[in-house]
């Protein structure tokens, strides 16, 4: 008995609750450390030294890796890339998830069924959906799916992917991430739909507010503010960190066309591409995440994120 | 690593989940998969290969690994971006310790990655092809051992150019022309691969003009006004839309060619067996076409070769092992370059006397290798490179200047050269 209440002062009590928290928190901060904080100084470390071909340079150039990076026309190309795609793909799934949460949101039946349906697509990978959209679909040749549609009209096959003058592949790209991601986004707006309180519709109601529209704009939208930030903010640092489908579209074994190239899959060919350029590419890598930090936090306090009465 | 009851609970008593944790990652972290010497006496060398798409050639180079008797040899077979893995992975102590690479690249050699193998190629220097050697060597060292020699050529279908009148073309003008003659509706007159060649061509087009990438002096080559003429060319079939885009395997599958997608394919010399199969004798093979007065045919030709790590714990059992598979076992050489697929054995005297050799396109392939073949320089930078293709695009999709995009690249690889050239 008396061991028993020994063993129990042991693991409860305050001072057992940070041996608990260690426990459980302990190998992620560990984790975290060795896999992303060391990780991210050495980077920043590397980008002040010549590392060609090592990660223990010993010839320091100082700002020259950043010169020359800020420079450089493909560097700067590709953020302007990533403006474009953030041009596009911000207000497509944020008005797309929005219209599924809200049809989704009004079903009386089965929306367990049709939000597990648009959710699905979530769990593909971008690799999977990339190599689908650039072969099955998205391919040049008479027998895609999109250009055996054409064909039924009568139309001339594209090269989606590698057609520049009009700008195809942007289709491509915007298709594929919206199929992936609009899920995601949905599941988030309709949580934010039911925390509504009803007594507003109510009210309303008894204003004389049209439901459809006049609803939406005046209720359903402006309760939704809190949502609508987290939700563009995920947007714009996700499309910050586009990889996955532009490598996988646009990439072959001889390199990637200069077109549509975002920062990471330019900084990825400088650092571990064959140029293996290490100093370079984390430089670009620290200038990069630079901009996303300034930006995330310039969004925020233009949204007012985290003012009390959010 | 096995845990004893007694130690898993000593490790709880002692510190908690962070020992374990740690306990845990530092057990990862030995798991480089080399794993240990052989009880026997002799080391564990671990062999990397790129994924060759012909069949037999991952149990050939096996059974060669079994055959060596000095040390285990493990083979390993890489699928993916090969070149990529070997270049991080040159970065660590868990690395192979030979492995086939398309170089090793210039600043692999400068930055002390790869082990000098002069010495392995001391009697045999004279029977390897130079123009593939060249690239290998620097400062009168050479770093790895060619294996075969790959080529790259244009395929045309005989049949298809019979009925639009059309003959082989000879020169640059007479293929753009020809490309926009054999252009269909359903079929396209020629795959420079699904980028429309920037990535496949290379300097292919500049040799063909008379120039080079990076002269014998080490200079750039191409700061000539003809560079630019003949890249201006190139967008015209583009701008014709005779191009064919978005196959659904690239300019190294012969699929484009054989499935009729398109007339004319540019391809390598590994794809004539299947072309053969599917096609028996409609098709027919060229150099890419000269062009202005000064223009010879040209073909790129280069070389997978074997190189040893200079992170291996054994490299002069690599150094050995190296020079008994690709030096002595000639006969493993000529197995491996035409048994499986269709390569040039490095070895001249092997190639010389290959009876597949000598036969009709081959034949005439192995002649254009020969007589028109340039290999990329080792000064041709991998920076040099991605800036010369991404003009190269932007001149044949976009229409950009010639004259412009080459002035940025002149630029690029001047800068490239002084660096590469100060650290001698």
């Amino acid at each position: 008995m008396r061991r028993a209440a020994l063993t129990k002062g042991r693991w409860s009590g305050r001072q057992s609750r940070t041996l608990w928290f260690w426990i459980f928190v302990g190998p992620f901060v560990l984790g975290l450390t060795l896999f992303t904080y060391v990780p991210l100084a050495w980077s920043a470390y590397l980008s002040f030294f010549d590392a060609h071909n090592t990660v223990s340079p010993t010839d320091f150039v100082g700002f020259d890796n950043y010169t020359a990076m800020l420079r450089d026309d493909a560097f700067t190309d590709s953020l302007l890339t990533f403006l474009v795609f953030t041009a596009f793909i911000v207000p497509a799934t944020y008005v797309l998830s929005l219209a599924l949460a809200l049809m989704v949101n009004r079903l009386r039946r089965a929306q367990a069924f049709f939000r597990s349906v648009f959710f699905l697509p979530v769990a593909c990978s971008y690799v999977v959906a990339a190599l689908i959209w650039k072969m099955s679909i998205f391919n040049g040749v008479r027998f895609g799916l999109a250009n055996t549609v054409l064909g039924w009209f009568g139309a001339d096959q594209i090269a989606w992917l590698s057609t520049t003058d009009p700008p195809w592949y942007w289709l491509v790209i915007v298709t594929v991430r919206l199929w992936l991601q609009a899920g995601f986004y949905m599941v988030l707006f309709l949580a934010g739909l039911q925390r509504i309180s009803p007594r507003l519709y109510e009210a309303a109601a008894v204003d004389g507010a049209r439901p459809g529209w006049q609803v939406f704009r005046h209720i359903t939208f402006p309760q939704l503010r809190a949502t609508s930030v987290a939700v563009v903010l995920l947007l714009v640092i996700n499309a910050f960190q586009a990889f996955d489908e532009f490598y996988n579209l646009l990439s072959d074994s001889r390199g990637y066309p200069p077109y549509a190239r975002p920062p990471l899959v330019y900084l990825y060919y400088t650092a571990l591409g064959q140029g293996q350029n290490l100093g370079l590419g984390s430089a670009g890598a620290v200038i990069l995440a630079l901009i996303i930090a300034v930006v995330t936090v310039a969004q925020a306090r233009w949204f007012g994120l985290g003012r009390k009465e959010d | 690593m096995s845990i004893s009851r007694r130690r898993l609970l000593g490790t709880f008593g002692a510190g908690g989940g962070l020992v374990l944790a740690g306990g845990l990652t530092a057990a990862c972290g030995s798991n480089t998969g080399r794993g240990s010497d052989r009880e026997g006496g002799g080391p564990l060398l671990e062999h990397w290969y790129h994924q060759y798409g012909e069949p037999g050639t991952e149990q050939a180079v096996k059974r060669y690994a079994d055959d060596y008797d000095k040390a285990e040899v493990r083979v390993q077979w890489r699928p993916g971006n090969y070149d990529q893995q070997t270049a991080a992975a040159l970065l660590t102590t868990s690395g192979p310790d030979v492995f086939e690479v398309n170089g090793p690249t210039l600043d692999q050699i400068q930055g002390g990655q790869v082990v000098d193998l002069t010495d392995l190629l001391s009697e045999a220097k004279d029977d390897i092809n130079p123009a593939v050697l060249a690239p290998k060597t620097h400062e009168g060292r050479i770093w790895a051992i060619p294996q075969v020699v790959d080529m790259q050529l244009l395929y045309y279908r005989k049949s298809m150019l019979k009925d639009a009148g059309v003959e082989p073309p000879h020169t640059l003008d007479a293929l753009v022309d020809a490309a926009k003659e054999l252009t269909t509706k359903n079929i396209k007159g020629l795959f420079l691969g699904n980028d429309g060649g920037p990535g496949v061509l290379g300097g292919t087009p500049l040799n063909a003009a008379g120039l080079e990438l990076i002269t014998s002096g080490g200079e750039v080559g191409f700061d000539d006004p003809a560079a630019a003429r003949t890249l201006g060319k190139l967008h015209r079939l583009h701008a014709d839309k005779s191009l064919l885009l978005g196959a659904p395997s690239d300019w190294s599958d012969p699929a484009a060619f054989t499935q009729g997608l398109t007339a004319m394919q540019w391809s390598g010399l590994w794809a004539l067996p299947q072309v053969k199969k599917a096609l028996g004798d409609d098709f027919g093979v060229l150099p890419f076409p000269r062009d202005g007065a000064h223009g010879r045919p040209a073909v790129p030709v280069g070389a997978y070769g074997a190189a040893v790590s200079a992170r291996s714990r054994h490299k002069e059992a690599a150094k050995a092992y190296v020079k008994w598979l690709w030096v002595e076992k000639t006969e493993y050489q000529e197995d491996f370059a035409l048994t499986y697929g269709f390569h040039i054995p490095a070895r001249i005297s092997l190639a010389k006397k290959a009876a597949k050799l000598r036969e009709g396109a081959a034949g005439e392939a192995v002649g254009f290798a020969t007589d028109h073949g340039h290999a990329e320089p080792l000064l041709w930078t991998p920076a040099s490179k991605v800036a010369y293709q991404d003009a190269l695009s932007r001149i044949i999709k976009s229409g950009a200047s010639p004259e412009r995009e080459l002035k940025s690249v002149v630029r690029k690889t001047r800068a490239e050269l002084r660096r590469v050239q100060k650290k001698r």
